[in-house]
């Protein structure tokens, strides 16, 4: 747990998204801090991946403003492209669906992952059609960072096969280590858990940890499966057809009548109340 | 077995049955003129012909289908002997269409079997080790033979135009597969990048009295800028949508050039452009005032087919800096951004990689080699018009790239020399020419439906190649 005192990572406020007449998400705030791993639980429907895909640029927010203060300063990443929300900002994100390069090798996916960095190094491309000695350094490093990632992973001996032949959890990993690749400053996960089994989701979890406490980076985790959530989360926002609805810790959230009432339905009294 | 012969015979009888009823109006008889009306020509025996040849090889495909291999393997080869022999025929074609059908009938019965002896051994790891290395020295070994071709006994002046006419097409096939092989966009109008390249050489040798040499990367530079300013609009467009506008794309500048009549002279085209020189020195029989011939440079007698010969280095080497290029850029970050891009733009964008940026560079070096490659051609020409810039041209382009391989750079060889050679050597078969062709495609797509060379070679490795390390 970290101090309750640290600046935020990236504060989300106000947050309202509109298709049409469907409101997705309406006025949600919360913060989500370095160093700790911040859940964003709630019933399908409940806006979950629209508030992801608000924060890494597939959708500009109705109204609303989302602030990321890393270490290279400050960015209001409702005004970025989607690109440049990875390029500068340094967000990295997962898919609900795997999206893997399926046909380059394991490792061709985690070097590009760190395109921008070796681009600089290839001074866009000149310098590396001559074989300046600058990027083929540059190359090694990134190689290097990738086969440190393979090894965490575990799948150092599958390098040079294309990640489409990797079995399914085996591919949930690499797009974790891929998204990490772009070194980023926050990770946000959509469903990593899902269409695992209670082991491969046990070592997820000590994955997710070594992330946060190795890596200290803050990640931001949209997940179903509860025992994942309540085991490794150190802060979790609850959201209900687009509103939060409950914050706090996992204690707090187990025992919250909204979010019970959210999860297993209410009496029609209740409603009408 | 023999139960089942009855059925097939049955099933031949009935496909004969059909192919007759067809062919009596297609192939049975013709109406004539004879200046006071028409009349019919018949033509019964190519029916017969043909209705038997329909009969046994449809017999043979069930008889393989069944297994039973060599009575189908017999039947193809009598097809064969029938097809060769000199037995009289009323066609040439006819003996063609029955060997055809033999040999056709021979593949599918060895197929299974040899396709799964092929896998079976490639899985061995000599097979495996063997198979890398042949396609390793295939390349090499093709690139010997093209650098000896001029030199030897069968490279007469045919020959030579048929290799420059292929080496041009490789070039183009080698510059779109940047385009679609690599960053999957699906480009229709690839054609115009080659012609902005031919009239950019055209105008300014003919106009402003520039040489080859300097026009050549001048004219590689507008088409990478017509590839920019196209790019621009519509790279944001996916797939289809982005294949129609590349299509319409194409379709204007054609049109452009044949009704700007003040700067194209439209549709009569550009005559008279000066080929290529060789340091100075043109090819030609007697120089221009102020020029030297190359034989008079020299010192050795004057041959037409010297400038064909320096027509062929040149394309040879200008597809190969394609070629190299290529291969560096793959091995490059924007060269794996691309491949990233066809596999999945979404994710590409995740990663903080600028898509559009991404596709303008493929989109512009793709161009700039098609406009080098035009320039070439205006050369070798030494006439152009708008009429050999048409949608026919960039249709036969994308499919020597989707017939070779999806980005496969041998496989882009083989593609052009079959789609390119394949017609010059069925021209004996006159009128038929264009459905031999069209068979030909239509067995390549059957047997090998992701093109010539599927496989697919890692730009990086972190185990090197044929060790254990991968499952």
């Amino acid at each position: 747990m970290s101090v309750a005192t640290a600046t935020p990572l990236i504060e989300v406020e106000h947050l309202t998204m509109r298709f049409g007449g469907l409101v997705a998400i309406d006025d949600v705030s919360f913060t989500a801090r370095p160093r700790e791993i911040t859940a964003i639980i709630g019933p399908n429907g409940a806006g979950k991946t629209t508030v992801f895909n608000c924060i890494t640029g597939f959708y500009k927010p109705t109204v609303g403003r989302l602030t990321l203060r890393g270490g290279r300063g400050e960015f209001l990443l409702e005004r970025m492209l989607g690109h440049e929300i990875g390029q500068r900002a340094k967000v990295a994100r997962t898919f609900q669906n795997i999206r893997l390069f399926p046909g380059m090798t394991v490792l061709e996916n985690l070097l590009v992952a760190q395109h921008n960095k070796l681009m600089r190094a290839s001074g866009w491309s000149i310098l590396g059609l001559l074989g300046i000695a600058r990027y083929r350094d540059a190359e090694k490093a990134a190689v290097e960072l990738a086969r440190s990632w393979l090894e965490r992973i575990r799948l150092l001996a599958d390098a040079d096969r294309p990640a489409g032949e990797l079995p399914y959890g085996a591919q949930r990993r690499l797009e974790i280590a891929r998204a990490m690749c772009t070194e980023p400053e926050l990770l946000c996960l959509d469903e990593p858990a899902a269409g695992l089994n209670p082991r491969e989701s046990a070592e997820l979890n000590e994955l997710l940890v070594s992330i946060r406490d190795r890596d200290g980076i803050g990640v931001l985790l949209i997940e179903h499966d509860m025992s994942v959530v309540m085991n490794i989360s150190d802060h979790i926002v609850v959201l209900d057809y687009g509103r939060k609805i409950a914050e706090g810790n996992p204690a707090a959230i187990k025992n919250d009548p909204a979010v019970i009432r959210a999860y297993l339905g209410t009496d029609d009294e209740a409603i009408d109340g | 077995m023999g139960s089942r012969l009855p059925q097939m015979l049955k099933d031949a009888g009935l496909t004969a049955f059909v192919g007759a009823a067809l062919g009596i109006f297609i192939v049975g008889f013709r109406t004539v003129d004879i200046g006071r009306g028409l009349t019919f020509d018949y033509h019964l025996v190519d029916l017969a012909v043909a209705v038997v040849v329909i009969f046994v090889g449809r017999l043979g495909l069930s008889l393989a289908a069944n297994g039973l291999r060599w009575p189908a393997i017999a039947l193809g080869a009598v097809m064969i002997a029938a097809g060769a022999s000199p037995m009289q025929l009323p066609s040439s074609f006819l003996h063609w269409f029955v060997a055809l059908g033999g040999v056709l009938l021979v593949i599918r019965a060895i197929w299974p079997w040899a396709n799964s002896a092929v896998n079976e051994a490639a899985r061995t790891p000599s097979g495996r080790a063997l198979s890398t290395a042949g396609t390793k020295w295939f390349g090499w070994l093709l690139l010997a033979g093209a650098v000896v071709m001029p030199f030897t006994p069968f490279a007469d002046q045919k020959t030579m135009d048929l290799g420059v006419l292929i080496l041009t097409y490789v070039m183009l096939g080698w510059g779109l597969n940047i385009v679609v092989g690599l960053a999957g966009l699906l480009d229709l109008g690839y054609v115009a990048f080659y012609a902005v390249g031919a009239y950019s050489y055209a105008l300014l040798s003919t106009q402003h009295g520039l040489g080859f040499w300097s026009v050549l990367p001048l004219a590689g530079m507008m088409a990478a800028l017509f590839g920019i300013l196209l790019g621009f609009p519509v790279l944001r467009l996916r797939g289809d949508y982005l294949a129609i506008v590349t299509l319409g794309f194409g379709e204007i500048i054609r049109l452009i050039l044949l009704n700007w009549f003040d700067l194209t002279n439209g549709p009569a085209g550009i005559g008279s452009i000066p080929g290529p020189t060789l340091f100075g020195a043109v090819f030609a029989e007697t120089a221009p005032a102020g020029k030297q011939t190359v034989s008079e440079m020299l010192g050795i007698p004057f041959d037409g087919n010297h400038r064909l010969i320096f027509l062929y280095y040149i394309i040879l080497v200008l597809a190969l800096i394609t070629n190299v290029f290529t291969q560096r850029m793959r091995r490059l970050p924007v060269g794996r951004a691309w491949e990233a891009l066809r596999e999945d733009e979404t994710a590409c964008r995740a990663l903080g990689i600028n898509p559009t940026n991404t596709k303008l560079t493929a989109f512009a070096i793709g161009a700039m080699f098609a406009g080098f490659a035009g320039s070439f051609f205006a050369a070798k020409q030494r006439f152009i018009s708008p009429e050999s810039f048409v949608f026919i041209e960039s249709a036969i382009i994308l499919a020597i790239v989707v017939l070779g391989g999806m980005g496969s750079q041998i496989g882009v060889v083989l593609a052009a020399v079959l789609l390119i050679g394949l017609p010059e050597w069925f021209r004996d078969l006159g009128n038929y020419r264009m459905l031999a062709f069209g068979m030909a495609m239509v067995l390549i797509m059957v047997f090998r439906p992701r093109g010539l060379i599927a496989h697919r070679e890692p730009s990086i490795r972190l185990h090197p190649a044929g060790s254990g390390g991968s499952g």
